[in-house]
C-alpha cells in the first residue's frame, strides 16, 4: 500500500523554455519538444482488457440505436449548452477518458440556436418533440440563425435556393469548419487563457466601429464560454484552470475544449485539429519518467478516440440525405513535416493510428495523415498497412499544403486547411455550375421548374450549339451567379455570427484570426466535358413546347476530362479560374479571403437529382461527379491519367480544396503472389552473361 | 517512309499487374491464339480499327510518366508480335529515353527460321513475360488451337539472348492443374537461364459478361474458378520440381 501511494503521478522534467512560455504559442511548444519517431510499430500495445470491456458496451449501445431507427435517445428539454447536463458515462469505473454530449452516452443533445424548426424537425423524424417551452421561448423570444437568415434573403436568393442552383447552404443549420485550437487547454489551462482574452479586450478601444463593437462583444462571450469549460471540468470533477501535468489530463483538459464544442454547436464539420504529435510530448515525458506504461498510453488514447467516435447530432434525414450518413467529420490530422525539414511524426502518431487495430474501423474520427515524400519509412508502411486491413485514413498532400500554411495547420471536415488557432473559415457549400450552364443555355429558366430563376439574358435559339456562343453566355451566367452566392453566404455568416457564434471554438483562437471565405463549386467534369462535346462534337438541342432546352442529342465523340487530354482538361481549368475569379470580385464578410473547393464527396447525388440533362449526355437526375472526379466511367486511361487530368488543376484557385474520390479493389494494386527472389540466387551462379541486360 | 501505326485497345496509365513496378501499359489489338479462357476476348479481332502512333503513345507516357515509379512501358494485348515493326519502332524509341521496356507475349508467331525481325525487336526488349498456356503439346493444341513448340522454342532463344524472362501460367481447373503437367513446366523453367519469376494466374470467369457481350459462347461454360490457394499449391509444385532439377544439375 505504501509503495502505491507512493508512486509517482506526477513528473518533474520541465519541458523546454521558449517563446510557448510568454505567448500563446502552441506551435513553439511543440517544436521545441517533441521526440521525432523513425522507428516501426512494433512498439505498439494492443487493447487492455478495460478498452476492450468498454467498447464492447459502445458497440451495444450502437446497436441499440441502430434498432431503434437510428437514434437511441434525444433531448427534448434541455437546451444544450457547456454546462448544460450533469456528468455522464458510459461505464465509470473503466473510462480514462471522460465526458459526454448529455448526461447519458449517445443521448442526442438539443441545439436550437441554428434554427428551432430544424431542431424540431430533428426530434420530430425520430418520434419525439421539442417541449412547448423550447418551442416557444426560440419562436417568441430568442430568435434564431436560421430566421436572421430569411430575414434578409432577398426574393432572388430564396429562388435559387429553391430550384438548387446553390444548395446545401448552412442557413438552418450550424456551419461549422471551425476548429478550436483544444490543445491550449492543456498547455495553458483555462485562467491564462482567460487574462490572454481580457488582454485582447481591454487592447480594443478608441472609436467605436461595428467592427469593434462586434469583437469586443465576441470576446466578452469567449471569456463566458472559457468560465463554463472550468465549470464543466467541475462537474467531472477536475480542475483544468491550470495546466495539465500529465499525460492524462492534457488529453483530459483536451478533451473538455472540444466536448465544450461540439455541446454549443452542431457544425456540419466538428473536427479536432492536430493533437495527436502535442500529446505525444506529455506521453514521452511521463514515459521517460516511468509513470505511466505504452500501455497505459495506448488506453488512453482509445478511450480519447472512443469519445471522438461517441460524438453525434440530432440531425433530420433530409441532411443526412445530403451528406449520405450522419458524418461528424471529427477530423484529426496526423504526421506531416515541419518547416525545418523534421517530420512531425512522433510515437503518438502511430497510436493514433493504432486505434483502428484495438477498436476496429470506423469513419470517425477522420484520421487523415498529412502525407508526405519526407515522412519516416517506418511511418508509411505502417500507414500502408493500417490502409490495406482498414480503409479507414485518408491522406492529404502536406507537400503542397505547408508551403502556404506552415506546419501547424489541420483540416477541417475533409479538406479544408487552416492554421490551428490562427484562421477560420466561413462554411459556403456550393453553387452548381452545371445547372449554371443550363441557364445560360435557356436563358435563366431553370429547367427543371420550368421559371425564372436567374436573370432574363438572351435564351440560345440555335438548333445546334456553338462553342462561342455558349462560352459568352456562360460567362455572363457565372458572373451572375457568383455575385448572388457570395451576397447570399455574406447574409448566412453576418447572422451566424450574430445569432449561433461559436463563442467556446473561437476563444481558444487568437484575437485577429485570418478568416476564410469558402465557396465551392459542383458539376466541374460534368461542365467540362459538356463545353468538350459542343467544342468537338456536334451537340444539337431539344426543345419543350414553350422552346426551353430540356433535352441534347450529340453526335460525334469528343474528349473527355479524366484522360490526360489537355483539350478538355484546359475547360476545367478555365472554369476552376473563371470562376474563382468572379468570387474574388465580390465585398466577402469580415474581409475574408474568397476561397473555393471542388469536393462535393456526397452531396454530388443530390445536386445531382435536381439538375436537369446535360450536354455532356448526362442525363436529367443522374449524379454529378463527386469533388473534381471525371463523370464515371469516362475515364478510359486509367487511374493514372484520371488523376494526371485532375492534377491540373490550380490550387491557388482552389484553395479550400481539390478532391478526387478513388476507389480500387486490392488485386489491382498489385500482386503479393509472384513468385521472385529464390529464383534469382539459384541464376546468378550460372548465368554469367547477362549484364547487358540488368538494369 | 510512312509513318507506321498500331493497331491499339486501349491504354491504362496505372498498370501493376503486367510487369515491375507502376507501368504504362499497352493493349494491342488482334491475336492469332483462341484461349478458351482468355479474358480478353474484345483483343482478338484484328480489324477493329483504333490507330495511334509512336509519337502518340511516348507523347501520353510523357504526361505521366512521375506516376510511374520504377515501372515502365509493357505492351501486351492481344499479340503485341502481331504488329512487330510498330512494336519494335516503339520499344526503340522507348529504349532511347530510357524506358524499361516489358513485352508480355505468347510467343506463338515466333518463327526459329525466320529471326531478323525478333532480333531486332529483342535488342530493345528489358523484360519478355511469356505465357505457357500449356506444357503438353497436345493439350496446348486443344486448349488455343496452335501448337506450343515454338513457344518453348522462344522461351530458350530468350533465354539464350539472356534477356531476363517471368513465366507466367494461368493454372485451370482439370485444363493445366493435374500435377504431372505442372512438373514437366518446372523442369522446363529449370532449363532456361533468365528466369526471374514465376506468376501463376489463378483462372476466373469474370470475362463471361464481355463474351456475352460479343455474342461469343463461353468456351469454358461453368467451370469454377480456381482459388488463391489452390493457385499457391500449384506454384509451389512449379517450383518444387524446378528446384529439384536445378539442384542435381
Amino acid at each position: 500500500m505504501e509503495t502505491l501511494l507512493e508512486k509517482k503521478i506526477y513528473s518533474t522534467t520541465p519541458f523546454v523554455s521558449g517563446k510557448w512560455e510568454t505567448e500563446i504559442n502552441v506551435r513553439d511548444f511543440i517544436q521545441k519538444n517533441y521526440t521525432l519517431y523513425e522507428g516501426d510499430s512494433e512498439f505498439l500495445a494492443p487493447a487492455t482488457e478495460g478498452t476492450k470491456k468498454l467498447w464492447a458496451e459502445c458497440m451495444d449501445l450502437f446497436k441499440k440505436e441502430r434498432e431503434n431507427g437510428g437514434v437511441l435517445d434525444m433531448d427534448t428539454e434541455i437546451v444544450s449548452t457547456i454546462t448544460s447536463h450533469g456528468a455522464g458515462y458510459i461505464d465509470k469505473s473503466l473510462e480514462t477518458i471522460v465526458g459526454l454530449q448529455t448526461d447519458k452516452p449517445l443521448k442526442r443533445s438539443l441545439q436550437p440556436f441554428g434554427g428551432i424548426r430544424m431542431a424540431e424537425a430533428s426530434c420530430h423524424s425520430y418520434g419525439y418533440k421539442v417541449s412547448p417551452e423550447v418551442s416557444e421561448i426560440f419562436t417568441k423570444y430568442r430568435k434564431t440563425h436560421n430566421q436572421g437568415v430569411f430575414d434578409a434573403y432577398t426574393p432572388e436568393m430564396k429562388a435559387a435556393r429553391h430550384a438548387a442552383i446553390i444548395t446545401g447552404l448552412p442557413d438552418a443549420y450550424g456551419r461549422g469548419r471551425i476548429i478550436g485550437d483544444y490543445r491550449r487547454v492543456a498547455l495553458y489551462g483555462i485562467d491564462r487563457l482567460i487574462e490572454d482574452k481580457k488582454e485582447q479586450f481591454a487592447s480594443l478601444s478608441g472609436e467605436m466601429r461595428p467592427e469593434k463593437i462586434q469583437l469586443k462583444e465576441e470576446i466578452s462571450e469567449q471569456i463566458r464560454a472559457l468560465n463554463e469549460m472550468k465549470e464543466l471540468g467541475q462537474i467531472y470533477g477536475f480542475d483544468i484552470s491550470k495546466p495539465a501535468r500529465n499525460a492524462k489530463e492534457a488529453i483530459q483538459w483536451l478533451y473538455f475544449g472540444y466536448l465544450a464544442a461540439v455541446k454549443e454547436q452542431n457544425g456540419a464539420a466538428m473536427s479536432i485539429g492536430r493533437t495527436s504529435t502535442f500529446l505525444d510530448i506529455f506521453i514521452e515525458r511521463d514515459l521517460k519518467d516511468g509513470i505511466i506504461t505504452e500501455s497505459e498510453a495506448q488506453e488512453m488514447i482509445d478511450h480519447f478516440i472512443m469519445k471522438l467516435r461517441l460524438v453525434k447530432f440530432a440531425r433530420t434525414p433530409e441532411y443526412n440525405e445530403l451528406f449520405s450518413g450522419d458524418p461528424t467529420w471529427v477530423t484529426e490530422s496526423i504526421a506531416g513535416v515541419g518547416i525545418d525539414g523534421r517530420p512531425l511524426v512522433t510515437k503518438n502518431s502511430f497510436r493514433y493510428l493504432h486505434t483502428l487495430e484495438n477498436l476496429g474501423t470506423s469513419p470517425e474520427p477522420n484520421l487523415t495523415v498529412l502525407w508526405s515524400t519526407k515522412l519516416p519509412h517506418g511511418f508509411k508502411k505502417y500507414c500502408a498497412h493500417i490502409s490495406i486491413t482498414t480503409s479507414s485514413i485518408q491522406y492529404e498532400n502536406d507537400d503542397v499544403m505547408r508551403v502556404t500554411h506552415g506546419d501547424d495547420y489541420a483540416i477541417a471536415c475533409c479538406v479544408s486547411s487552416m492554421v490551428v488557432g490562427k484562421e477560420m473559415q466561413f462554411f459556403g457549400a456550393r453553387a452548381n455550375l452545371a445547372k449554371c450552364l443550363l441557364y445560360a443555355i435557356n436563358g435563366g429558366v431553370d429547367e427543371r421548374l420550368k421559371t425564372q430563376v436567374g436573370p432574363k439574358y438572351r435564351p440560345i435559339t440555335s438548333e445546334y450549339l456553338d462553342f462561342d456562343e455558349v462560352m459568352e453566355r456562360y460567362d455572363d451566367m457565372m458572373e451572375w451567379l457568383a455575385g448572388l452566392y457570395v451576397n447570399t453566404l455574406n447574409i448566412i455568416h453576418y447572422m451566424h455570427d450574430k445569432y449561433c457564434y461559436e463563442r467556446s471554438q473561437m476563444a481558444l483562437h487568437d484575437r485577429d484570426v485570418k478568416r476564410y471565405f469558402a465557396t465551392g463549386i459542383a458539376g466541374l467534369s460534368v461542365v467540362a466535358d459538356s463545353l468538350s462535346a459542343i467544342k468537338y462534337a456536334k451537340v444539337k438541342t431539344v426543345r419543350d413546347e414553350n422552346g426551353i432546352v430540356t433535352d441534347y442529342e450529340i453526335e460525334g465523340d469528343y474528349p473527355k476530362y479524366g484522360n490526360n487530354d489537355d483539350r478538355v482538361d484546359e475547360l476545367a481549368v478555365h472554369l476552376v479560374k473563371t470562376f474563382m475569379n468572379k468570387i474574388r470580385k465580390h465585398y466577402t464578410y469580415r474581409n475574408s479571403i474568397p476561397t473555393m473547393s471542388i469536393l462535393t464527396i456526397t452531396s454530388n447525388v443530390v445536386y445531382g437529382k435536381k439538375t436537369g440533362n446535360t450536354p455532356d449526355g448526362r442525363k436529367a437526375g443522374v449524379p454529378l461527379a463527386p469533388g473534381a472526379n471525371p463523370m464515371h466511367g469516362r475515364d478510359s486511361h486509367g487511374a493514372v491519367a484520371s488523376l494526371a487530368s485532375v492534377a491540373k488543376l490550380p490550387f491557388s484557385d482552389a484553395q479550400d480544396g481539390i478532391s478526387n474520390t478513388f476507389s480500387i479493389i486490392p488485386n489491382a494494386l498489385g500482386k503479393d503472389e509472384v513468385f521472385m527472389g529464390d529464383l534469382d540466387m539459384d541464376l546468378s551462379l550460372d548465368c554469367g552473361c547477362c549484364e547487358d541486360n540488368i538494369q | 517512309m510512312s509513318e507506321i501505326l498500331g493497331n491499339i485497345h486501349s491504354i491504362e496509365t496505372c498498370g501493376t499487374v503486367d510487369g515491375p513496378g507502376v507501368r504504362f501499359v499497352v493493349f494491342f489489338q488482334g491475336c492469332p491464339m483462341r484461349c478458351k479462357y482468355c479474358h480478353n476476348p474484345d483483343t482478338w479481332n484484328t480489324t477493329e480499327n483504333h490507330t495511334v502512333s509512336v509519337d502518340e503513345i511516348l507523347r501520353q507516357y510523357d504526361g505521366v510518366k512521375n506516376f510511374l515509379t520504377n515501372g515502365g512501358l509493357t505492351a501486351t494485348g492481344g499479340e503485341p508480335l502481331l504488329q512487330i515493326d510498330f512494336l519494335t519502332e516503339l520499344f526503340c524509341r522507348a529504349k532511347e529515353k530510357s524506358i524499361h521496356t516489358a513485352l508480355d507475349t505468347s510467343g506463338v508467331l515466333f518463327n526459329p527460321e525466320n529471326t531478323t525481325k525478333i532480333d531486332e525487336l529483342l535488342k530493345a526488349v528489358d523484360l519478355v513475360m511469356l505465357d505457357i498456356k500449356h506444357i503438353d503439346d497436345t493439350e496446348h493444341k486443344k486448349l488455343t488451337g496452335h501448337s506450343n513448340k515454338n513457344i518453348l522454342k522462344f522461351a530458350k532463344y530468350v533465354s539464350d539472348k539472356c534477356i531476363p524472362l517471368w513465366i507466367r501460367h494461368v493454372v485451370v481447373p482439370t485444363i493445366t492443374d493435374e500435377e504431372r503437367y505442372l512438373r514437366e513446366l518446372g523442369k522446363f523453367m529449370a532449363s532456361l537461364k533468365t528466369v526471374k519469376a514465376l506468376d501463376v494466374l489463378p483462372y476466373h470467369d469474370m470475362a463471361k459478361p464481355k463474351y456475352a457481350q460479343l455474342g461469343i459462347d463461353y468456351p469454358l461454360k461453368d467451370l469454377p474458378p480456381l482459388t488463391k490457394e489452390e493457385a499457391l499449391n500449384a506454384r509451389g509444385i512449379i517450383l518444387e520440381e524446378f528446384g529439384r532439377v536445378r539442384k542435381t544439375k
